[in-house]
């Protein structure tokens, strides 16, 4: 590749991403609870109070719409802040920031004002933390117009998109899924950025498609690991950003195959693996072998009991499964 | 209080300008000639007058969905906010907003939320940015006594007293969000109350009498500009109209009876303050007439510059959601 090297965790690489973005832009700053003196429940911002100082890592009382409200005005008057809510269920505190103030006030103003903020927050089950700190919610963000949506799954695009959102002049909704914090991967010294609108393809096959997000990912290219064993062919599609969407690279790979599986975390139902299908169905509908398969969670709240939430959470054998319905169709 | 001659018949302008303009769009809306919702500030002109002078550029202002009088008091052009009314291209928000959301962000009056309480939020951040930025730039964010019933005001205030914001908190307390009165909303004997909560000064003030409210801003900005932090404002008044044009209690007395109604307009703020003025000798029928004549030259010019105006394209509701068009 002629770049060096280094192998780092997806916490890591969001601490380099924000890191040299604070060193490189003075108006970046970093808004949220427990960010500064603590540094992240994950440990995410370990230091950077130390490095940059509390008026720009800075600590909140516990009032989740005045950190969204703060960064948005802030982000109106010259500044590119960094909000962060500690877990992505804690956004039923500030839904209305959120989808009522920074979504629209770009557009609310006939474009006269940009509010180049980024909401970062994890997001997802696994640590059997129950209904209320384990959610998947993307589909409801990906409804509203105005919010940007990246969904990394290595550390590489961790990096790279988060660089993207921070100097990107539109508010960004960065989710981090908690069970991909400490997987590990290849990033480059040098630095770079990730456009959004960008799919990458994690896995090329012939066979079947299946797109899948965050920590889905990986499940999926273990699954095609184990498929290719038994001589099935699978190309694993990972969106990287939700809005804005790439849906070209997805007809490709549909149209190659012909057969696709959708699978993300959310609940089933109305979920974001709904408006990938919908897009499939409209836009490639001749090319398809088969019906599409979505699979997500099932409609109940995130269980705590670890048996009902490795049955609740899709794994590589539903994956599998899944494929191998719709190509004996 | 010292205060000029200029500035006295400054404010006394503003007023009438913001009461024309207001009954302009009455009269207007009555025609079917204003499409969507409106919220008039008729009977609380003293309150953005009383900002008159007192605010400077590169001050920020936020507001909510009854802004006319705040954008007015602002300095913001009658022809656009007509053409905003009208969901002309031409409008300050080229049509995507409306009577709810006429906002300047160039001039620093950065947005008008429509869902209450959400400007208290929005107003730590551009505080917080002059101080991050160390300008010394005060942000006025003005609400009604509504606001003060939601979440979003308790973490705002709270939020812009710990960080000594530089932010004036502006209530008008009309007394009523849409029906609820403010007395059964609350047990405090008065919003101004609720300061204290937050360690910040809290003061309520006559909001019928602009120098009173002038005072006020005067002492907040000040303390907030020399970083003393945030203050909490509540001006007593009182709207005419119903909450929005069409409310069925301004004809109907469903929930204001007739003699408080009657009460409040006697206590006209613009009356009061031409009484104050004649007895000051600054003022006289003659300039009262100059005055008139000069603001209904404004707004009839306004209102032609909004008919004139062309209707946005269609074809261009995608561009403004972002930066670009991707992701609409």
């Amino acid at each position: 590749m002629g770049y060096d090297m280094k192998e780092i965790t997806m916490r890591d690489a969001i601490r380099e991403a924000l890191w040299e973005e604070m060193e490189r832009d003075p108006n970046v700053f970093l808004i949220g609870e427990d960010i500064g003196t603590l540094g992240n429940i994950f440990g995410i911002t370990t230091n950077f109070i130390k490095k940059f100082g509390k008026e720009r890592v800075r600590d909140t009382p516990l009032s989740e719409s005045a950190i969204i409200g703060c960064a948005i005005g802030a982000a109106m008057t010259g500044m590119r802040p960094v909000a962060e809510i500690m877990y992505m269920d804690f956004m039923g505190c500030c839904f209305d920031t959120i989808c009522n103030q920074a979504a629209k006030i770009r557009f609310m103003s006939g474009g006269k004002v940009s509010v180049p903020m980024v909401i970062r927050t994890n997001c997802g089950a696994g640590f059997q933390a129950a209904a209320q700190h384990s959610q998947s919610w993307e589909a409801i963000f990906m409804h509203v117009p105005g919010i940007k949506i990246a969904i990394p799954s290595t550390p590489y695009d961790a990096k790279g998109l988060l660089k993207t959102a921070i100097r990107g002049d539109d508010p960004v909704l960065f989710l981090e899924h908690k069970m991909l914090y400490f997987t590990k991967g290849f990033i480059p010294d040098e630095e770079y950025l990730i456009p959004f609108g960008k799919a990458d393809v994690k896995r090329e096959g012939k066979d079947v498609t299946i797109v899948a997000t965050l920590a889905v990912i990986p499940k999926a290219i273990r699954a095609a690991d184990i498929l290719a064993k038994e001589g099935i062919d699978a190309e694993v599609i990972d969106p990287r950003t939700l809005v804005p969407l790439d849906k070209q690279t997805i007809i490709n790979s549909v149209k190659k195959t012909g057969r696709v599986v959708i699978v993300t975390e959310e609940n089933k139902r109305g979920a974001s693996s709904a408006e990938i299908a919908s897009i499939i169905a409209e836009e490639a509908w001749n090319w398809l072998k088969a019906p599409i398969k979505r699979i997500g969670a099932p409609n109940t709240p995130v269980p705590f009991s670890p048996p009902l939430e490795n049955y609740y959470i899709p794994n590589e054998e539903k994956i599998i499964n899944a494929v191998k319905e719709i190509l004996s169709t | 209080m010292e205060i000029t001659v200029e500035d006295l018949l400054d404010k006394y302008k503003t007023m009438v300008k913001i009461r024309r303009f207001e009954e302009k769009v009455s009269e207007l809306f009555a025609k079917g000639k204003i499409p969507g919702f409106l919220h008039l500030s008729i009977g609380q002109e003293a309150v953005p007058a009383g900002m008159r002078n007192v605010v400077k550029k590169g001050d920020y202002l936020i507001s909510t969905h009854r802004a006319h009088g705040h954008m007015i008091a602002w300095g913001l052009d009658l022809s656009k906010m007509f053409a905003e009314l009208f969901g002309k291209e031409t409008g300050y928000n080229r049509g995507r907003g409306g009577s709810m959301h006429i906002c300047d962000p160039n001039s620093g009056a950065l947005f008008a939320s429509a869902i209450v309480g959400a400007g208290t939020v929005i107003a730590t951040g551009s505080g917080l940015s002059a101080k991050l930025r160390k300008t010394d730039q005060v942000t006025i964010c003005f609400m009604g006594d509504g606001a003060t019933e939601e979440g979003t005001f308790h973490e705002g205030l709270n939020l812009a007293a710990i960080w000594k914001l530089p932010v004036v908190f502006v209530v008008e307390n009309n007394m009523y969000a849409i029906s609820m009165c403010v007395k059964n909303a609350m047990l405090c004997e008065k919003i101004s109350d609720r300061a204290k909560a937050y360690g910040m000064p809290g003061i309520t003030v006559d909001g019928n009498d602009v120098l009173a409210v002038h005072k006020a801003f005067k002492d907040a900005v000040k303390r907030a500009r020399d970083g003393g932090g945030p203050t909490l404002i509540e001006c007593l008044t009182y709207r005419h109209h119903g909450h929005w044009e069409g409310d069925p209690d301004y004809t109907a007395e469903v929930y204001r009876k007739r003699e408080e109604v009657q009460e409040w307009l006697k206590r006209d703020p613009i009356k009061i303050f031409e009484i104050k003025l004649k007895e000051m000798g600054v003022l006289n029928q003659q300039i009262i007439e100059k005055i008139e004549k000069e603001i209904q030259v404004e707004i009839e010019e306004a209102v032609k510059y909004a008919e004139r105006s062309p209707l946005p394209d269609p074809e261009k509701i995608i561009e403004d959601v972002f930066s670009t068009t991707d992701g609409v």
